[in-house]
């Protein structure tokens, strides 16, 4: 149950990147898991919703993709993709394989952010905003 | 508003890899082979770096310990009695041990008076194999008492492993241990992985193992 400390890690990450989109609401957190991080997505999605509250990432949604694993299999001289893990061996020639190329990455890939649009005022289009109603009553 | 898609393709635990990294070079540069053991609560890690402390330091090599547990410093305590010096780090909670609690109790230590430097992580076949240590080698411990599909059961730490210890092996037989079983499942996650068949109490396999470790210790100095 390390889940909470990696969405711990996650808020830190997040709220340092949002330090240059002041005032941005942060809408989507997308991460990348292997299926050797160790990590179980309901387990992270329970915690996100604690370790989020009063920050700014409060409210948005945690969407986790998730990555098999994938070895290069030097018999077959290509990169095979692993189904089960309580077999590390290539599914076409059923050689063992070690040579893992992906699968226990743990990563955010990116998020998705409501940025506030910088609104230049000026008196004139102010007054005009303001009087409208009047005009339209 | 705008809507944005920030791009970070960033590591969650970067913060740990770094300062693993940092560790990893640090044990490089004093010529000292570090070892992560991990295992299941109960299965003889302490016991198996107790022998393996007190065999060194009887060799005259220069062996020193971290251990972690939630609580308590009785592992400490027990380890120490082989000689070798030893540090307790209480996770207090935390089910794995990190890189800076692992880089906050080696202050004082000379690492480059060190030949060998065991970290004994805590009892969690989980957890652990997420966090780097700055380790040369990740030693995966399973006891005959657990059942052979513990690493069919736990493949992301198996996988993770370097080197297996199987412990307990002279209680083999009254637990109905079926070896074969064992070492296949080990082997299928983990293929070509080097496995050692010990026993804390009788000293079984213990030349193979501390062989092992001279041939490793060695390689780093070449």
């Amino acid at each position: 149950m390390h889940e909470l400390s990696i969405v711990s890690s996650i808020v830190d990450s997040v709220t340092e990147t949002l330090a240059a989109y002041p005032g941005a609401k942060v809408k989507e957190v997308r991460l990348r898991v292997g299926v050797l991080a160790s990590v179980i997505e309901d387990s992270l999605q329970f915690c996100y919703g604690i370790a989020t509250e009063e920050t700014p990432l409060e409210g948005s949604a945690l969407v986790v993709k998730v990555l098999p694993v994938v070895a290069h299999c030097s018999g077959c001289a290509q990169d095979v993709e692993i189904e089960s893990l309580m077999s590390f061996r290539c599914p076409r020639c059923k050689e063992p394989v070690s040579d893992l190329r992906q699968g226990r990455e743990l990563e955010i890939e990116s998020i998705e952010i409501d940025e506030v649009t910088e609104t230049v005022y000026d008196d004139a289009h102010c007054g005009a905003a303001a009087g409208n109603p009047e005009e339209e009553r | 508003m705008t809507t944005r898609i920030v791009e970070l393709r960033r590591g969650i635990l970067k913060k740990n890899d770094e300062l693993a990294a940092g560790l990893r070079g640090r044990f490089e540069t004093a010529g000292v082979l570090v070892l992560n053991l991990v295992s299941s609560p109960g299965t003889g890690k302490t016991a198996f770096l107790q022998r393996t402390l007190k065999e060194l330091v009887t060799q005259g090599a220069r062996a020193a310990a971290l251990v972690g547990d939630l609580e308590t410093d009785n592992d400490a305590r027990r380890l120490a009695e082989s000689g070798a010096p030893v540090r307790q780090i209480n996770t207090h909670g935390i089910c794995h041990l990190e890189a800076e609690m692992v880089g906050k109790h080696l202050d004082g230590w000379d690492l480059g008076k060190l030949d060998y430097l065991f970290i004994e992580n805590v009892g969690n076949l989980v957890c652990p194999s997420s966090y780097d240590l700055g380790e040369k080698i990740r030693v995966a411990l399973l006891s005959v008492t657990e059942g052979e599909d513990k690493p069919l059961k736990y493949p992301t730490m198996f996988n993770s492993a370097d080197a297996a210890v199987i412990t307990k092996i002279d209680i083999a037989e009254p637990c109905g241990f079926d070896r074969d079983t064992a070492l296949r499942n080990i082997n299928e996650i983990r293929p070509g992985i080097r496995i050692f068949e010990t026993s804390s109490k009788t000293g079984a396999g213990m030349t193979e193992w501390l062989s092992f470790l001279a041939e490793e210790r060695d390689r780093l100095s070449h």
